[in-house]
């Protein structure tokens, strides 16, 4: 065993990861502990843009993103953390910037801008130009200009360091962080951080889904470490479904394919998103177009010899602006579907992409405990938190803009609570818990595959907690999952060794992806109300009398056979008063 | 809309998933080196049952997942993105989740056989697996990060659009190593930056904001540096993202001959 001491530790390496260790590092002493190597996260799988009102191409202000935000939320947003993210939008693109992001530029040499969904003039009068964009690989760009910067600064990296516990210690107002815990791939050794203070940064958890996304390792391993602690999870009933993954696979395209004018026909070729949308049409929030293409399908439109997708017609496009503005997704459909976007439409069909819910934190990225107190010393960015800027459902470009504002916010905070603080003493044997959790899963206790028990949480998942829910289906889920989770308890790695073993790895992901998947299911049942991408065909309208409140789930007990609390916290508002939701 | 049951599993190892109608079992002959037992590498054959359009990474996660929990490979994102899963593809540089079983199916009625081997020149650390660091420490070597110097514009920087065009291909990389273990320089002289170092001081060079331009020039102009490329154009081919990386290299050492 290894012990180090740091004055900050920022877990994960992505867009919120990095963005938050360029600031902590110029200030603290400050280490970044990743999973994977830096510029393999997820973030560089972003496409479309970034949202900041910077009205470089037409009339524009902050107070219309803080709208469309909200709205575009459901009305589930905290409404003061919408306020500062789209007012910071502005100065987090420019900062960007000036760290070198090569932006697209408008023929006057200022940022371009473009239409994304949701986004819209004086509170839904028409699209709006605002997303600053990189052709479509902008998350790349992001993820890559943190990572440069990182190099600048000089920030340190532990790659391939997996984290699997954070160290709190009881003190008399409380725990307090003091640590994480990490298992280092190349070697199997188990290492001590000791810190002032811990920024989560982790991601995602979309492979509890089959049809997503996201990428292999998004496994929910910070939501998971965090919720295994006793602190609560926020919204996780709250999942995303990006309307346009490429059909049967999941891979995403970009939503800036219809802020370009791209059009998403059914296989007669009607513009349906006409019918459910009027004014602004296939641009509407993701959970509204993902829902008018699953009607379309279960109402017998859909396009193909199945009749299982819808149709992202491109054409008219042209292929200057395909190559130019699009060229990855161009080419996402002609290497994994042999489909060619400047001469046929692509097929497509929702994907699951992103979590709304997370580790609850305030605007300061400070982990809450409670609805009220916080966990002094712990901080949370990124997807794996949840602020709420996005509520019910996120709008298009908004997790980039969430990264690099909380990212930044929290590693300010990091840094400047451990400057004014000592460290504080670790708990006793710190590591116990991990050194058991890694014996446990390489001991034999049975012969069921890791393989097996994830293939068939992602099937269930897929099959009846995705885009439309129901009382049965989710029943049916939270049966699967809990049997999956007893199965779970006698699986068998073939990989005892010390040397980076991916087969252990994947294992405990498989613990992660378990446990959320459960808190998403158990929240999708008392949800009794459809609210943005929580859609329940049982309960088709928003309830504000009794659901306009976000869900606190609390872990009891210890291990796999563990119940969860179901508690709630009030929603902020500031300025906007629930309205019906229609574009 | 009913609830969907998933069958109960067998789940004991051994038992294969069900093969997809209109699979074909592919031979997988990869180059397997653990180093905690073996004492050099070796080749192993697996076959697996894959449909045409399976990329070559959904057929590592078969043996990985049903035959051999032991086999080791970086994979994150599967669509060609994160650049982590580059490896030796029938004996050239490519992604493996960007190559798809249909491009190398054998002529009818014959076996296809598919061979995987890590990428060539960086220390293999297990199976498909290679010490990064010397790449890293190439690529940071050439200052990869916009430098200016005086006061920051309260806005963003002025750019046109012509000149944010001359460098973008090189914009795309995604430092997954595919061009620099491709190069024969590299795999001789591994004290040679490598082409995926110079790709990245090409995108600042290129970048009319960066005023660095003369000290990572000073860098390239070294030993180690440009003129050690032979213009193969191996690291052009292997290129997943589809950088013009041999006329790069070209072009930084036109900006040096031509430089005041």
């Amino acid at each position: 065993m290894q012990f180090h001491k740091y004055d900050v530790i920022i877990v994960g390496a992505g867009g919120a990861g990095m963005r938050a260790a360029i600031e902590a590092g110029q200030r603290s002493r400050t280490a970044v502990l990743t999973k994977l190597y830096p510029t393999r996260s997820h973030t560089g799988a972003a496409q479309g843009g970034m949202c900041a009102a910077l009205a470089n191409v037409e009339e524009d202000n902050w107070e219309w993103h803080t709208f469309d935000t909200i709205k575009g939320g459901d009305y589930l947003v905290d409404q003061d953390a919408a306020e500062i993210m789209a007012k910071e939008a502005i100065d987090a693109v420019l900062d960007l910037e000036k760290m070198g992001l090569p932006f697209n530029r408008t023929p006057e040499g200022k940022i371009d801008q473009r239409r994304f969904g949701g986004h819209t003039r004086n509170h839904g009068e028409a699209a709006v130009r605002r997303a600053c964009y990189a052709a479509d690989r902008t998350g790349h760009m992001i993820l890559q200009t943190l990572y440069q910067n990182c190099v600048k600064h000089g920030i340190e990296f532990f790659n391939e360091f997996y984290v699997l516990d954070i160290c709190l210690t009881e003190t008399e107002n409380g725990p307090v962080c003091t640590g994480a815990i990490a298992y280092e791939l190349a070697t199997g050794e188990i290492h001590v951080f000791s810190a002032k203070a811990v920024v989560f940064a982790t991601g995602g958890f979309g492979k509890v889904f089959k049809t997503t996304s996201n990428a292999h390792t998004l496994t929910g391993d910070g939501m998971g470490i965090v919720y295994r602690k006793g602190l609560p999870l926020e919204d996780m009933e709250f999942y995303q479904f990006h309307p346009t993954g490429l059909a049967g696979l999941g891979i995403l395209l970009t939503e800036g394919a219809r802020g370009e004018g791209a059009i998403l026909r059914n296989a007669s070729g009607e513009r349906f998103m006409e019918r459910y949308a009027p004014t602004i049409k296939d641009l509407a929030p993701r959970d509204i177009v993902a829902r008018s293409m699953a009607l379309e399908v279960l109402e017998g439109r859909g396009a193909g010899p199945n009749k299982d997708y819808v149709l992202l017609d491109c054409t008219h496009l042209g292929a200057e602006v395909l190559e130019t503005k699009l060229p990855d997704i161009t080419e996402f459909a002609r290497t994994y579907l042999a489909v060619d976007p400047v001469t046929e439409p692509v097929p497509v069909y929702p994907t699951a992409h992103y979590a709304m819910g997370g580790i609850p934190t305030n605007v300061h990225g400070e982990v809450l405990r409670d609805n009220d107190n916080v966990v002094p010393g712990l901080y949370a960015a990124g997807e794996c938190a949840c602020v709420s800027v996005h509520g019910a459902n996120r709008l298009g470009t908004n997790s980039l803009l969430d990264i690099n504002v909380f990212g930044r916010r929290a590693g300010l905070a990091a840094a400047e609570y451990a400057n004014n603080h000592e460290h504080v003493e670790l708990p006793e044997n710190p590591a116990a818990a991990v050194q058991a959790q890694v014996e446990l899963v390489l001991s034999e206790h049975g012969k069921e595959r890791v393989a097996d028990i994830r293939t068939e949480l992602q099937a269930t998942m897929d099959a009846n907690a995705s885009v439309y829910r129901t009382e049965e289906t989710l029943k049916q889920a939270l049966h699967d999952v809990q049997a999956l989770k007893d199965r779970y308890a006698h699986i068998t790695v073939q990989d005892k060794g010390k040397r980076f073993n991916t087969d252990l790895l994947e294992a405990v992901e498989l613990g992660f992806l378990l446990e959320l998947a459960e808190v998403l299911v158990v929240g999708a049942l008392a949800r009794k109300e459809s609210r943005g991408g929580h859609a329940r065909e049982d309960y088709p309208h928003r309830d504000d009398t009794n659901f306009m409140r976000h869900s606190m789930f609390y872990k009891q007990g210890d291990g796999l056979k563990s119940d969860i609390r179901l508690d709630y916290k009030p929603v902020t508002f500031t300025r906007y008063k629930p309205m019906e939701r229609k574009y | 809309m009913t609830a969907a049951t998933v069958a109960e599993s067998a789940g004991a190892r051994g038992d294969q998933p069900p093969v997809p109608e209109g699979a074909v079992t592919i031979t997988v002959k990869i180059l397997r080196f653990n180093p905690e037992i073996d004492s050099e590498p070796r080749w192993e054959t697996f076959g697996v049952p894959a449909l045409p359009t399976d990329r070559v990474l959904n057929l590592l996660h078969y043996i990985k997942w049903y035959f051999d929990g032991t086999l080791t490979f970086r994979r994150s994102c599967a669509h060609g993105i994160c650049g982590s899963d580059a490896m030796q593809i029938n004996g050239v540089n490519r992604l493996a989740c960007k190559v798809l079983v249909k491009d190398l199916m054998a002529a009818k009625g014959k076996q296809t056989t598919i061979t995987v081997a890590p990428i060539k020149g960086l220390p293999v650390h297990k199976d498909l697996l290679v010490d990064m660091e010397p790449f890293m420490e190439a690529f940071k070597a050439v200052k990869p990060f916009l430098i200016t110097y005086g006061n920051e514009p309260t806005r963003e920087r002025i750019q046109s659009a012509a000149d944010r065009e001359r460098f973008d291909d090189t914009t795309k990389c995604i430092l997954c190593a595919c061009c620099t273990t491709s190069c024969p320089v590299f795999w001789n002289e591994g004290s040679y930056f490598g082409p995926a170092a110079i790709v990245n001081a090409h995108r600042f060079i290129f970048d009319s904001r960066d005023e660095g331009a003369q000290e990572r020039l000073d860098i390239l102009n070294d030993a180690e540096g440009v003129w050690r490329c032979r213009t193969t154009f191996n690291c052009t081919d292997a290129c997943p993202r589809g950088i013009q990386v041999t006329k790069a290299i070209q072009e930084v050492k036109r900006a040096l001959l031509f430089r005041r």
